[in-house]
Formats: C-alpha cells, sequence, structure tokens
C-alpha cells in the first residue's frame, strides 16, 4: 500500500451525460483535502452523445498540464472504456459496468478491473428515496457513483465526498441533496466492502494546505472575467462562439458589478459596439475565438487610428476556418499581429495560465487606455475549459491607469492652457509619446472628430502627405513609448537555471506542461530553462536576444503546425530555434510526451518533434 | 440656451455634388439639433461609409465617421455606455441596408434609443454609381452599363416586420418636414428609424428633384412646369401612425397593416411622414431591469477605482468566496 503524492484520474461518457459536473465533484474532493488540481477537458463540438472526457490530476504540489497515463480510469459506458483502457498505468484500476463489458473482454490483466453494477445501486437507492418508478431518471446519478468509488477504492475520507457531492447540488439543485449524498455513500461502501482486498496498491489521504493560504477551483474563462470586472470592464459585447462565450456569460451572470453585455448579430457589430462604447469612457471588451476574431479585424484597424481604448480577448482554437472548433491550438499570434490592412499600433499580450489570466486582463486595460490603441489577449481553449486550483487572487496591488483620459476637470484646464474649446479641440494633438488628450462626448468643450480617414488633429479628414506622415509617426510611436514603459516581468518571464542544458522558448498556456517536465527533467539529470514570452507585440527583442545568446540549445515549444513564435522571434532577432516541439492535433501537449521530446532534443540533438498525444 | 443652426456648422470643406440631396439632409439634421435644446457636448453624431458618411464633419457637436455599414453597431455601443447623450446615427442605403444589414434587421430587436437617418438614393454613390439595395430591377441609372439585375428590398417593410418602434420616411429638399421628422425621432423613445429619399444628381437620373416632385418639361415651351409631385405627406391624408395603447394587440395588428401598405407604395404615389410607432420599454430599460444600478449610473461614468490612489475599489469576494475550496 503506498499514499500518492500525486495522482492522475480520468472519466468519459457521452457529451451532456455529466461528465464535466463528476470530474469537479472529484477534484473539488481532493482539492478541500489540500490538493492542487489540474483538470483538462477535451470534448466534441457536439451537444448529446459524442465522446467527452476529463482527466483530473492532483498532487501535494502545484500540477499545470495533463499526463499521457492515468492511475484510474472511471467509466459507465463502452466507449470510453476502449478508447481509454491502455493509458491507465499498470498496477492501476479501471472502474467499469459489468452489465454492459465482461471483466475478460477489457484485456487487461494488469490493473484492477472494479465492477460497479451502478444500476443496481441505483435501484437501491430509488427504494430508499421510494422513487422506484424513477429508476431510469435517477441513472445520471452514475455519476456521482463513479466519483464515490473511486475515491472508496482510494480509501480516500467520505465525509470530504459528502461535504462537496452537498455543495455541488445545494446550489444546482437543493431537493437531491440528500439523495445523491446517500448515493455516492452506497457506491463508496459498496466499494469498500468488495474490494478492500484487491491488490489496488494506491492511497489518497487529506494533506495539510500551508497556514493561511487559500485556494480557488476555477476554469480559465472564471478567472479572465474576475480580472475584467477587477480591472473595471463596465461594458462587454460578444457573440456566441466555443470556447469563449463562457467568460461573457458569466459576466451576464453578475449583473452586481455593472457590466453591461450585449450579445450581437455577429463580431463585426460585437467589436464595433465595444469600440463605441469605449469612446465614452467605459472600459470595454470583448470575448471571441479565431472564426469571430477574423471578422473583427476591419474594426480593430478603426480602434487603432481612432486611438480608442478596446481589449479583445481572443480564446484561440484549432483553424483554419471552423478547424476543430472544440480544440486547442495556438494559431492564431501571427494573424494577431498582422490582422488589418495597414500599419496601426496594437498591444498583444499572452497569458499563460490562470494568474495571468487574471491580472493580464487588468494590465490589457491599462495598457489599452495608456497608449489608446487595441490590444488582444492572445487566451486559449486549454486554460478557457481547464479547471485548477489557484492561489486566492491578491488584487490589493493592481493599479488603474487610465493615460490621458481627462476628466471634467482636467478637460477644463487643459483648454484653458492650451486655448482650444468646442470644435476646436485637438484629440489628435502631436505629442512628443505619441499619447494624445483624451475627453469623451458629453464633456464640455471636448468636441472632437473620429474618422477611419487619416485625419487631422480635429480629426477630420486629411489627405495631406505631411499631415500623414505625422500622424502615422504619432502613432506608431506609442508602441517605443509602451516598449520603454512596460517593466521586464510584464515582457518575458524565466524559469529554471541560467546554465540550463537547453533553452525552451514558449508563450501562452504551453508553458504548463513545459514546467511540470522540468521537474520530472530535473530528476533525471536534465536542466532546463524556459523563457515564456508574455508580451507579443510590441517585441521585447533586446530582453529575448539576451535570453537566446546565453542559451546552449534554443528549443521553441508551441501549439501549431509552423512555429508561429520561433518565426516572430526570427523576425525580430535573427535568431532561428535548433529545435521545435510543435503539436497540431488539437490536443494540448501533455507532460510526459514533453519530457520525452525535451530528453531527445538534449541528448539526441532532435531537430523537429511532433507531438500527438491524446484522444 | 439652445444652439443655433450657425454654431452646428462646422468649417470643414464641404465636397458633395453641387445639387446633391444631402445638403438638404444637413440642413434638416442641424434645424433639428438646434431645435432640441441641448448643447453640442450632449450630442454624438454616428456615419457609415458613403457620401453620406462624411456628414458628421460638418456638423458640430461629438462625431464619428465609423466604418461602411457599421455606424449602428458603434452608435448603440456608446448609447449603452452612456445614455445621457443624444445619439444620432447617419448612413447611405448601401451602408445600411446592403453591407450593414445585419444590424439593420437586429437593431428592431432592441429598441436602443437612438436615431437613425438613412440617405436613401439608389446608388452607391461614392463609389460612383453602382446599383444599392433599393434601386428597382430593370432600371438603369446612367452610372450603370447594365439594367439593374436585382430586385430591390423595401427597408421600411423589414423594419416593420423587425420590430422597430418609429418607421418614418423623408425627403431631403422638403427640409423643414425632415427637419420635423428627425425631432420626432429622436424625441421617440426607443429606435427611430428615417429614410430619405435623397436624389443623387450625378448618378441617379432616374429619381430625381424632378421625378419626386413631378416637375416636367412643358413639350412646347421648354419650360420646367408643375405636374403631379409623386411624394405626399401621410399626415395630410389623414394617416395616423400611432398606436396609442401597445397592449391592445388589435389597435396593433391594425397599425402595422396599415403601414405595412403604406409601404408598398411606389412610383406614381410615394409617402413621406410617419408610418408607424409604437412605445416599447427600449433597450436601457430592459438593461435596467436586470441590472439596478444602470437607471443611476451609466457604464461610461460608473467608479470603479479610487482616484487617488489608483486601487480598485470593486470587491470581488464574494464570487472568490464561491470558487473557494480550501
Ligand atoms: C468594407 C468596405 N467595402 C467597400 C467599401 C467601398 N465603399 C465606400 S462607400 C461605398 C458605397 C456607398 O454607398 P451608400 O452607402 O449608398 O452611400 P452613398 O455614397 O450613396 O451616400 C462603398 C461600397 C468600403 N469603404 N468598405
Ligand atoms: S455622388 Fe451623388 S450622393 Fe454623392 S455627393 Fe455626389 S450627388 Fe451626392
Ligand atoms: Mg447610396
Amino acid at each position: 500500500m503506498e499514499y500518492l503524492k500525486e495522482i492522475a484520474w480520468l472519466i468519459g461518457g457521452p457529451q451532456g451525460s455529466g461528465v464535466d459536473s463528476s470530474a469537479s465533484t472529484f477534484a473539488k474532493a481532493l482539492a478541500s483535502g489540500g490538493y492542487h488540481i489540474f483538470g483538462g477537458r477535451e470534448y466534441h463540438s457536439n451537444i448529446k452523445g459524442e465522446h467527452s472526457y476529463y482527466q483530473i490530476r492532483a498532487s501535494d504540489k502545484e500540477v499545470r498540464s495533463s499526463v499521457n497515463q492515468v492511475h484510474m480510469l472511471a467509466t459507465f459506458e463502452e466507449e470510453t472504456l476502449h478508447i481509454h483502457k491502455g493509458y491507465v498505468i499498470p498496477g492501476g484500476a479501471i472502474l467499469f459496468d459489468p452489465t454492459l463489458v465482461k471483466e475478460t473482454d477489457i484485456g487487461r490483466k494488469d490493473v484492477v478491473l472494479v465492477a460497479v453494477p451502478y444500476m443496481e445501486l441505483i435501484k437501491q437507492i430509488a427504494t430508499e428515496f421510494g422513487k422506484e418508478k424513477d429508476v431510469q431518471k435517477l441513472a445520471v446519478m452514475k455519476n456521482v457513483l463513479s466519483v464515490a468509488a473511486s475515491l472508496a477504492l482510494l480509501e480516500y475520507p467520505f465525509d470530504l465526498i459528502a461535504k462537496t457531492v452537498e455543495s455541488f447540488f445545494k446550489t444546482k439543485k437543493p431537493k437531491l441533496v440528500q439523495m445523491n449524498v446517500r448515493g455516492a455513500e452506497i457506491a463508496y461502501n459498496y466499494v469498500r466492502e468488495n474490494y478492500a482486498k484487491s491488490p489496488f496498491p494506491y492511497r489518497l489521504k487529506p494533506i495539510p494546505v500551508p497556514a493561511g493560504e487559500k485556494r480557488t477551483f476555477l476554469t480559465g474563462t472564471q478567472a479572465a472575467a474576475l480580472g475584467k470586472i477587477i480591472a473595471g470592464c463596465r461594458f462587454q459585447t460578444y457573440y456566441p462562439i466555443t470556447p469563449a462565450s463562457d467568460e461573457s456569460e458569466f459576466l451576464e451572470s453578475h449583473p452586481e458589478f455593472g457590466c453591461v453585455v450585449v450579445q450581437c448579430e455577429d463580431e463585426i457589430s460585437s467589436i464595433c459596439m465595444a469600440v463605441g462604447a469605449a469612446v465614452t469612457g467605459v472600459r470595454a471588451s470583448t470575448a471571441t475565438s479565431g472564426p469571430g476574431f477574423c471578422l473583427m479585424v476591419e474594426g480593430m484597424g478603426w480602434a487603432g487610428i481612432n486611438e480608442v481604448p478596446v481589449v479583445i480577448f481572443d480564446y484561440q482554437r484549432a483553424g483554419p476556418s471552423t478547424g476543430l472548433p472544440t480544440r486547442f491550438e495556438q494559431g492564431d499570434l501571427k494573424f494577431a499581429l498582422n490582422a488589418g490592412h495597414g500599419d496601426f499600433p496594437r498591444i498583444i499580450m499572452a497569458p499563460g495560465d490562470m494568474d495571468e489570466y487574471f491580472f493580464d486582463a487588468i494590465d490589457a486595460f491599462n495598457y489599452a487606455e495608456r497608449y489608446q490603441l487595441p490590444v488582444i489577449v492572445l487566451n486559449d481553449k486549454n486554460l478557457a475549459n481547464s479547471t485548477k486550483t489557484v492561489r486566492w487572487f491578491d488584487y490589493s496591488g493592481a493599479k488603474v491607469d487610465r493615460g490621458f483620459l481627462l476628466s471634467d476637470e482636467a478637460l477644463a484646464k487643459y483648454i484653458k492652457s492650451n486655448g482650444n474649446g468646442n470644435g476646436n479641440f485637438k484629440r489628435f494633438h502631436f505629442e512628443e509619446n505619441g499619447m494624445s488628450p483624451r475627453p469623451v462626448p458629453g464633456q464640455v468643450g471636448g468636441v472632437f472628430w473620429n474618422t477611419g480617414d487619416e485625419h487631422d488633429e480635429y480629426g477630420h479628414i486629411t489627405e495631406d502627405p505631411d499631415l500623414r506622415l505625422r500622424m502615422m509617426d504619432k502613432r506608431m510611436k506609442k508602441l517605443e513609448t509602451a516598449s520603454k514603459e512596460i517593466p521586464l516581468d510584464k515582457k518575458i518571464k524565466t524559469y529554471g537555471p541560467k546554465d540550463a542544458d537547453c533553452l525552451v522558448v514558449t508563450w501562452g498556456s504551453t508553458k504548463g506542461a513545459i514546467l511540470d517536465a522540468m521537474e520530472d527533467l530535473e530528476k533525471e539529470g536534465i536542466k532546463v530553462r524556459l523563457l515564456q514570452i508574455c508580451l507579443i507585440n510590441p517585441f521585447p527583442t533586446p530582453e529575448v536576444m539576451k535570453e537566446l545568446s546565453q542559451a546552449k540549445i534554443k528549443v521553441g515549444a508551441e501549439m501549431n503546425y509552423s512555429g508561429h513564435l520561433c518565426g516572430v522571434i526570427r523576425e525580430n532577432t535573427g535568431i532561428a530555434m535548433d529545435s521545435m516541439i510543435l503539436k497540431y492535433t488539437g490536443r494540448p501537449m501533455k507532460k510526459d510526451e514533453m519530457v520525452d521530446a525535451l530528453r531527445n532534443i538534449v541528448k539526441k540533438a532532435e531537430k523537429k518533434v511532433v507531438l500527438t498525444h491524446g484522444a | 440656451m439652445a444652439l443655433e443652426v450657425k454654431e452646428l456648422k462646422t468649417d470643414f470643406h464641404n465636397d458633395w455634388c453641387v445639387g446633391c440631396g444631402d445638403f438638404g439632409i444637413l440642413n434638416a439634421i442641424h434645424m433639428a439639433l438646434a431645435g432640441l435644446g441641448k448643447q453640442r457636448h450632449e450630442i454624438a453624431m454616428f456615419s457609415g461609409i458613403g457620401c453620406s458618411g462624411k456628414t458628421p464633419h460638418w456638423i458640430n457637436t461629438y462625431g464619428f465617421h465609423t466604418l461602411h455599414g457599421r455606424g449602428l453597431p458603434f452608435a448603440i455601443g456608446a448609447k449603452l455606455a452612456n445614455p445621457e447623450l443624444t445619439v444620432v446615427c447617419v448612413g447611405g442605403d448601401g451602408d445600411g441596408y446592403g453591407i450593414g444589414a445585419a444590424h439593420f434587421l437586429n437593431s428592431g430587436r432592441r429598441n436602443v434609443d437612438i436615431t437613425y437617418i438613412v440617405f436613401d438614393n439608389g446608388v452607391y454613390g461614392l463609389t460612383k454609381g453602382q446599383a444599392s439595395p433599393t434601386l428597382h430591377r430593370g432600371e438603369k441609372p446612367k452610372s450603370l452599363p447594365l439594367p439593374n439585375i436585382n430586385d430591390n428590398n423595401n427597408p421600411l417593410a423589414v423594419a416593420l416586420c423587425s420590430g422597430y418602434t418609429f418607421i418614418a420616411r423623408g425627403y431631403s429638399y422638403d427640409v423643414k418636414h425632415l427637419k420635423d421628422l428627425i425631432l420626432r425621432g429622436i424625441n421617440h423613445k426607443g429606435f427611430a428609424l428615417i429614410d430619405v429619399l435623397q436624389p443623387c444628381p450625378t448618378y441617379n437620373n432616374l429619381q430625381t428633384k424632378e421625378w419626386f416632385e413631378g416637375i416636367v418639361e412643358d413639350e412646347e415651351t421648354g419650360a420646367r412646369v408643375k405636374g403631379n409631385p409623386r411624394v405626399y405627406k401621410l399626415e395630410e391624408s389623414g394617416y395616423d401612425p400611432v398606436v396609442k395603447n401597445p397592449a391592445n394587440l388589435e389597435e396593433v395588428e391594425h397599425k402595422m397593416s396599415q403601414a405595412f401598405l403604406k409601404t408598398q407604395e411606389w412610383g406614381d404615389r410615394i409617402p413621406i411622414g410617419v408610418l408607424y410607432q409604437i412605445d416599447q420599454p427600449d433597450y436601457g430599460a430592459r438593461i435596467a431591469q436586470r441590472m439596478p444600478s444602470y437607471a443611476k449610473v451609466s457604464p461610461a461614468k460608473m467608479p470603479f477605482y479610487d482616484l487617488a490612489t489608483g486601487k480598485t475599489t470593486t470587491d470581488i469576494t464574494p464570487l472568490l468566496k464561491d470558487f473557494q475550496v480550501v
């Protein structure tokens, strides 16, 4: 018998059958026992029926990615069993429904097979609660039963399970609390009684949480939405799209913060409405995914030429076109950099974990207003739909920076000393650092114009070549200013030793699998350093060059076909990567395949590794 | 103190063609805004792209010349973010009924309290006279190499079927009538559509001022004489567009039906004036219902940080507690 410090558990089933809630119940039961959790969710572009699965990793230290091999597989139908049974470690366990599959047909003699007669147990519960007639309806309880049965095998204390099940149903279906807690108990006892003597070696028990540490358990879209609320975003537009809608729906479900959420007729409307709102001084944003972002391009250019602060969250999914709508890719980087005709300044950020999803949202609005430009935040499906335990967000140090936005008093003062008022206000006044004074409609004396055409300082159309030159220079100048002002730790982050065997360069959520892999590789004696590029534009060229010039082997790792970031690095620094780790199956990089890839690069100097793991 | 028309003008160079119907609309807007009794800073003009799209540059209020077809979403965003603003959006017929058709259609579902004036000239003026969505099939204005192959759409009928609460048509050479329409539209609590018959003398030699007003050349003398004007005023024909009791479905049905019949008139008789008007909760009221704070303070003005320290004043502790596991 062995108490595990870390476990991986997977549950699968047809979409809409409750897999997600089972997984989060399992995760929360462990999280409330002190474990760190990472939950990765995979599903089809389908509402009901297609295969979906959810892997939960729990550990005594932080975990940030999924793995190839799990300790336990919980199933209640055949498809999940057949797809995933090969990925259970020898000595692990598979839970299955003996009325559907014969033990001998599973073909895994090296794992413990736990037969859970779901319907039989459900009948028992139904009888206890006088609901014999509703047995078929109660079949969804298989979810709770499979969670309880799994945890019973691990001898995890039942009270933590009961508490989690109770709090889950209390908010969603209060009438069902008792029955589900009892259901969990029946399944738990069933496994304890029948499998107490099984050779399954693994156990889990609650572990202490450092004094004073508080943790939440959330998804990426929730972290991002919370960040937007703190950032002061009070206007959000969206058109439904996976995986971005969750963020807007979360904001909409909390009207107490005063954020107006408008579901638009399309993403063209979404961007234009957000920009229209932003000119009035509200912090405005939109959230979308690749296909929607494609439609936003013209509107974003308008915000660029009119220097309107607007924040776009692009939750990347696998393209091109509809692509793999529910799967993950980091395929929008080059598009985000180049979207739109003509040159206009934009800031592009790439958060890579839940903390960054939260805090980058705050920075995004500050940058947008300080530099008066569109800010694109490249989120992705991987973190959007993953769940993770996160240290309590401490936003007490977060500061709001509104740049040259003028309050009524500041506007009056500005007009007094600069002598322009109604109809004569130079909204695009040439300023050294590129940032001009910014009144908003409704303010006395600030009347100005915006136009998608090139314009003079008042905002009136002009085709004068000299004005054109100066306006272009002024606008683009803001990126230089931003480059100077944005601190190093917001541009790049580094992890691991300086004298590493290789330097991995990445962006966005792929960081999770690399950080997890680094811990394993260190135990093998392979030292890896990670360079995470957080600010994609303006590109932190000198900072990145410095890191690259010190590296033994330079490895680019990202979730796309062509190595977007590698290309951008080369464009900006002239430096090419020695090796690339790429993946474009739509499934996120796993820790173990990352370990293998990096080992091969360090030991065998492999040039390009294409990862493939994941059903 | 109300603004005077001359205070609403700008000295930005006007580059519309001589004789363009747009001038009449611009004048009517100036007059209506002056008549509104608001200050210039309380008004925001929005527009799309086209000859018509340049309009805000000649109006001395906050002005936003946006993208082709996108005036409405920009305008709606501004109005919802700061409902205290008087928001007027203008654009062309290609702009609004062609490339911007999705916004035109869906604006009916929201009833945002803005006014939308469409310069309807049957052509894409600024791109040199291609057929716009309101040009009829078989018509061949001088700018087209061949007769128009598409049927026209009927924006007023579309509006009627899409939930619009104020539907009107104006004529750009009846400036006073148009001014009154615009004022009524602005004062209507909800979305007001005003389609304006706007001759484009440069490209559309079919729907001309003469055509609308029934001015013909006397065959013998060659003199321009008044015949039967095509354009007539609904209010002068005893037509009553206003739904008195929106809860009375029978009345609503009746007023919609008569309006629909009016939308079908074209050719010899073309009605102008208000076709349909009904009171319905505007989008702002609907937001306020789910978000009571909205009625008190607009998103644009909602405080969210301490002005002195820059620190956020929003507290998400209750939300974080919902997510707390340990
Ligand atoms: C996305 C896009 N496509 C095409 C154009 C070119 N364009 C400019 S104005 C215009 C048509 C204008 O016609 P209308 O909206 O009827 O306005 P008018 O000039 O007649 O007032 C077009 C197609 C553009 N500006 N943007
Ligand atoms: S092209 Fe037609 S609509 Fe445009 S300015 Fe000239 S006359 Fe007016
Ligand atoms: Mg036109």
